[in-house]
């Protein structure tokens, strides 16, 4: 991971100087307009989201059943990034929404449970943070339910009526706006390439902070 | 004859009543097709704003979180090599 660092961050920086002037050239949506344009960092950063729920809950079991460091380094690097994904996701669909339907926030079953997610993950860095000895596995604990709300979350929109649009949304853009399609695949794949590059330097960082914690105990013996 | 005539009137009046009450709470009918907008235009909320401050708040999102992450990574760095410091100061106090 260490050698794929540095390529991957300048991959991600590429991506990211060119999405803009992509997001400025795609035609307008019909009926949404110029604010449609949120729309490909909005789902790229859902996407994100799901990556790094998803890694979280996977370290979480591996570090809650086999007592891995290195699973619970990623565990709560990835809890991070998930609440900073989430916020951008929050803030961008309430910008979005603001336009689309006339509010900064609608209490229905997709966003509720988002906001949800995001408090199970602050909820799972508070418990890191202060929570004490033993603070990791109940952290652990936290971060496989949190993973385990995201599919809910996802079919929320199909199975409840909200004001947000549903999955198929996705599925018939392909057909119906392929420069649109092409676009949030690309700032996707940005955003998948900068989540790896931000996990990486994540756990970089529990890496040495284990490493100061293991020179403090061989000191004090 | 009269007074048969009086009470079919008699009879119609609540009929014809409730008739145009009905026709007064229909439905308007759909308006056909798309009409054109007359006059000057403006939006009840402008877009731009939004998408400017969306993506103005996603880089400055990451631009902290790159930052936190820089600084605490220095943080930690420095404390191992105050602590390399301490432990070659005490090594060396010991050789003496």
């Amino acid at each position: 991971m260490r050698k794929l660092f540095v390529p991957l961050a300048v991959v991600a920086a590429a991506m990211f100087a060119y999405a803009p002037v992509g997001i400025a050239r795609v035609p307008y949506e019909s009926t949404m307009l110029l604010v449609q344009k949120i729309f490909y960092f909005h789902f790229a950063t859902w996407m994100a989201v799901t990556a790094s729920v998803a890694v979280c809950g996977v370290a979480s079991a591996i570090y809650l059943f086999k007592g891995t460091a290195v699973a619970d380094h990623y565990a709560v690097a990835s809890a991070e990034l998930t609440t900073i994904f989430c916020t951008f996701g929050l803030v961008s669909g309430s910008l979005w929404g603001r336009k689309a339907w006339g509010v900064w926030w609608q209490w229905d079953a997709r966003l509720t449970m988002a906001f949800m997610l995001e408090m199970v993950f602050l909820g799972y860095l508070l418990v890191r943070k202060y929570g004490g000895p033993g603070a990791e596995k109940l952290a652990a604990a936290m971060g496989i339910f949190g993973a385990a709300t995201a599919p809910f979350i996802y079919k929320s929109v199909d199975w409840w009526r909200t004001v947000h649009p549903q999955t198929t949304v996705m599925k018939t853009l392909g057909d119906k706006f392929p420069a649109a399609w092409n676009l949030v695949w690309f700032c996707t794949a940005a955003f998948l390439v900068l989540f790896v590059v931000m996990l990486a330097a994540r756990v970089q960082l529990e890496y040495l902070r284990a490493e100061l914690d293991r020179a403090y105990l061989a000191a004090e013996e | 004859m009269i007074r048969r005539i009086r009470v079919t009137l008699a009879a119609m009046v609540p009929a014809v009543f409730t008739a145009a009450t009905a026709m007064a709470s229909q439905p308007q009918p759909a308006q056909d097709g798309f009409v054109p907008v007359t006059g000057p235009i403006s939006e009840q909320i402008p877009a731009a704003p939004l998408v400017v401050a969306a993506y103005a708040f996603f880089l400055l999102l990451m631009v902290f979180y790159l930052w936190t992450i820089w600084r605490r990574i220095g943080k930690v760095e420095a404390d191992m090599q105050a602590l390399e410091r301490r432990q070659g100061a005490g090594a060396g106090g010991r050789g003496k």
